[in-house]
C-alpha cells in the first residue's frame, strides 16, 4: 500500500471522480490499478470507517466531557444562559457541609475498599493456585476444585450493580433482612444497619464493594500467579522458603504489575460507588459524592454538579499517580 | 516449628526431602486455606441462594421470620413480578436495547479498530489515543452536559437514545481492545485478499471480521455484560416513563415501591428473574466471561 505522492497531473480525471463516488465494483480497470486511485480508495476507505464511529464518540462522549469543564465554572440550571463565574461552584463546595460529608466517606473508601479487597483477593488467588497439596514432582499445586471457586466467586461480577444494591438492602434490612434475621435466631437484636449509625452503614457499604470485587481480583491474581514460570516457584521451594516466604518475596513481586493496576481500578470504582449507595441506602443515610453530585443535578443545580464532577475526577487523577509512584521499579521480566 | 527443624534434616536428603517436608506442612495449611475457601464461597452465594429461597414464599412469611424455607411453594410471587411489577416489560425493554446497542457497538468498534489498526494515515495515532483517553474520564462527570446534549436531539426518554449513549461509551474500551487485537492478526492474510482484488469493506467482513473471532467474543461478552447491567445512563436519559425502564433500572425502583407496599415475594421473585438467566449464561460460558471481564484489567 504506497502512499507516493507524484506531482498531480491525472491523465482521466473525469474517470477518477467518477471512480470515487461509484462503488468499487464499477471501477474503471485503467483506473483500478493506478496508484493514485488505490491511495484515494485507501483514504476513502478510511474516512468511511471512522467517520460514523468518531462522529457518535465525540458528540455524545467527548464533548460533554468538554463542555462538562466549561459548564464547571458557570450558574447553569438547566435554561438557555450560562453565566461564567469563576471559581464560585468551588468556593461553594469548599463550605458545604454536605460536600464534606459524603466526600469523607467517598475519600474513606478510596484508602479502605482497595486495600480489603486486594488482600482477599490476593490471598484467595494464591489458595487457589498454591495451596493445594503437593503431588510428586510438582513444585506447586492447586486446590481440588479451584476452578469452582473461581466460579463462585465470580458471580457477583456478573450482576448489576443496581440489582447487588437492591440484594444487599434487604439482606441489611433492619426487621426482615437475612443478617438480622440470623442474629434474631441467636438472640441477638440487630441494629439498623443502612438507615442508623454512621459507621455501620460505612461497614455495610465496604461489606457490598468488597463482595462485588473479590471475585474479580481472583480471577486476575490467579492468572498473573498461573502466568510465573512453575520453575521459580521449585527454586524457592528447594531452597528451604516456606509458603509465606514464596508468597511475599517471589509471588508478589513477580505480580506486582497487575497488583498495581487492579489497585487503581478498584479505588476507581470505590470512587464511583454511585448506584450502590444510591439504590441500597435509604434516602436520609450515608452519601458518597457522586450520590451528593446526583441530587444537586436532579435540583437543577447543573453548573455546581459539573463542578463537582470535576473534583471527582481531580481525586481520581490524585490517586492513580500516587498508586504508580508506590514502589515503582524496574519491571521484572520473565 | 517443627517442621523447620524437621526440614534442616532432610534438607540434606535433596530434592525428595524437600517435597516431603512440604507435604507435612501442606496438610495443616491445606485445611486452613480451603476452610476459607469454603467460608467466601458460602459468603458469596448466600444472599442470591436466600433471595432465590425467599422468593418462593408468601411476603407475611418474609417478614415474620426472613430466615424460613418455604411451607409450600408460592408461585404466585413469580406472577406478579412478571405482570404487576412489570419485570416482563423492564426485560423485554432491556432486551430490544441490548440488540441494538450490542450491535451497533460491535459493528462501529471494530470499523474503527480496525483502521486505526491497519492503515497508516496522518492522525492516526491521535485518533488512537482520543478513544483510549476517553477509558479513563469517569461517566458521572459528563452526566449533566450528557443530559443536555441528549435533550437537544431529541433523544431523552428513547430506545434510540439509550443505544446511542451505550454505544458511544463503549467505543472507547472497544476500539482499544480491537485496535491491538487487529495488530496481531498477520498481514499477508489482508494483502493476498487485496491482490485477489477485494474491495477494503469486502476485505474486512469477509477476511479481517472472521479472524478476529476471539478478540470478538472476548469484547462482546464484555459490552454484553455492561450493557445488560447498565443503571446510570437509563437513570439519567430514560427516566421520565415508567414504562420503558429497562431490567436494573425497574428492579431498583421496585425495591423503593416495595418497601412502601410491602410485597417483598414480588420483589424477591423479580431479583431472581433478572439474575438467573444472567448467572446460567455465566455458568456456561464461564472461562469465556471470566477472560473478557478480566481483559481490560490486565491489557
Amino acid at each position: 500500500m504506497s502512499t507516493d505522492k507524484r506531482p498531480a497531473r491525472p491523465p482521466h480525471l473525469l474517470l477518477f471522480l467518477a471512480a470515487a463516488v461509484l462503488p468499487p465494483r464499477f471501477t474503471p480497470e485503467s483506473v483500478r490499478y493506478d496508484r493514485r486511485y488505490r491511495t484515494l480508495d485507501k483514504y476513502r476507505f478510511i474516512a468511511g470507517f471512522l467517520a460514523i464511529p468518531l462522529a457518535f464518540y465525540a458528540v455524545f462522549v467527548v464533548s460533554p466531557f468538554l463542555q462538562a469543564i466549561y459548564y464547571a465554572f458557570t450558574d447553569w440550571s438547566g435554561g438557555p444562559v450560562a453565566n461564567f463565574i469563576g471559581f464560585d461552584n468551588f468556593v461553594k463546595m469548599w463550605n458545604d457541609e454536605r460536600f464534606w460529608d459524603s466526600t469523607v466517606t467517598s475519600l474513606t473508601l478510596l484508602v479502605v475498599a482497595p486495600v480489603v479487597t486486594l488482600v482477599l483477593g490476593m490471598f484467595f488467588a494464591y489458595m487457589i493456585t498454591a495451596g493445594g497439596r503437593h503431588r510428586r514432582g510438582q513444585a506447586i499445586a492447586g486446590v481440588a476444585g479451584s476452578s469452582l471457586y473461581k466460579v463462585v466467586y465470580f458471580f457477583p461480577q456478573v450482576l448489576s450493580v443496581a440489582i447487588v444494591a437492591v440484594v444487599w438492602g434487604r439482606v441489611f434490612n433492619t426487621n426482615a433482612g437475612l443478617i438480622n434475621g440470623g442474629l434474631n435466631s441467636l438472640g441477638i437484636k440487630g441494629p439498623a444497619w443502612l438507615g442508623g449509625e454512621y459507621g455501620l452503614a460505612l461497614i455495610a457499604t465496604l461489606t457490598v464493594i468488597c463482595w462485588s470485587f473479590v471475585g474479580f481480583y481472583v480471577v486476575l491474581f490467579s492468572a498473573a500467579m498461573g502466568a510465573i514460570p512453575k520453575d521459580i516457584h521449585e527454586a524457592a521451594l528447594l531452597d528451604g522458603a516456606g509458603r509465606g516466604t514464596t508468597f511475599f518475596r517471589v509471588t508478589l513481586p513477580l505480580i506486582r504489575d497487575t497488583v498495581r493496576t487492579g489497585w487503581i481500578y478498584m479505588g476507581i470504582q470505590a470512587l464511583d460507588s454511585f448506584a450502590i449507595v444510591l439504590v441500597m441506602m435509604p434516602p436520609h443515610a450515608m452519601k458518597v459524592t457522586p450520590v451528593f453530585l446526583y441530587e444537586r443535578f436532579r435540583e437543577g443545580q447543573f453548573g455546581y454538579a459539573t463542578a463537582i464532577g470535576v473534583v471527582l475526577l481531580l481525586l481520581s487523577v490524585v490517586f492513580s499517580l500516587i498508586v504508580m509512584r508506590v514502589g515503582d521499579r524496574d519491571r521484572i521480566e520473565y | 516449628m517443627s517442621t523447620r527443624s524437621k526440614a534442616g534434616r532432610t534438607g540434606a536428603r535433596g530434592r525428595r526431602g524437600g517435597a516431603d517436608r512440604v507435604r507435612e506442612g501442606g496438610a495443616a495449611l491445606n485445611v486452613f486455606s480451603h476452610a476459607f475457601l469454603v467460608l467466601w464461597a458460602v459468603m458469596a452465594a448466600a444472599p442470591l441462594i436466600w433471595v432465590a429461597i425467599t422468593a418462593l414464599r408468601t411476603s407475611g412469611d418474609i417478614l415474620g421470620d426472613p430466615m424460613g424455607l418455604p411451607s409450600s411453594p408460592h408461585w404466585q410471587n413469580f406472577a406478579n413480578a412478571w405482570t404487576e411489577a412489570h419485570i416482563g416489560q423492564y426485560a423485554v425493554n432491556s432486551l430490544i436495547v441490548l440488540a441494538g446497542s450490542l450491535t451497533g457497538t460491535m459493528l462501529l468498534g471494530s470499523m474503527a479498530a480496525y483502521v486505526i489498526a491497519r492503515f497508516t494515515f496522518p492522525g492516526n495515532r491521535f485518533v488512537f489515543l482520543l478513544f483510549a483517553g476517553g477509558m479513563m474520564f469517569p461517566v458521572i462527570l459528563a452526566l449533566v452536559p450528557l443530559f443536555a446534549v441528549m435533550e437537544n436531539f431529541g433523544l431523552l426518554d428513547t430506545r434510540a437514545g439509550l443505544i446511542v449513549a451505550y454505544i458511544a461509551y463503549s467505543l472507547p474500551f472497544t476500539t482499544f481492545f480491537l485496535t491491538s487485537f487487529f495488530r496481531t492478526l498477520p498481514t499477508g492474510v489482508q494483502e493476498a485478499a487485496m491482490v485477489d482484488g477485494a474491495s477494503h469493506t469486502r476485505t474486512f467482513f469477509q477476511i479481517m471480521l472472521p479472524m478476529a473471532k476471539p478478540g470478538l467474543v472476548s469484547i462482546g461478552i464484555f459490552n454484553f455484560l455492561g450493557q445488560w447491567n447498565q443503571y446510570l445512563l437509563p437513570l439519567l436519559l430514560n427516566n421520565e416513563n415508567e414504562t420503558s425502564y429497562v431490567l436494573p433500572q425497574g428492579l431498583a425502583s421496585l425495591a423503593v415501591a416495595q418497601g412502601y407496599r410491602g410485597d417483598w415475594g414480588a420483589l424477591f421473585a423479580g431479583l431472581t428473574i433478572a439474575m438467573v438467566p444472567v448467572l446460567v449464561v455465566y455458568a456456561v460460558f464461564q472461562r469465556q466471561v471470566q477472560a473478557g471481564l478480566t481483559a481490560g484489567a490486565l491489557k
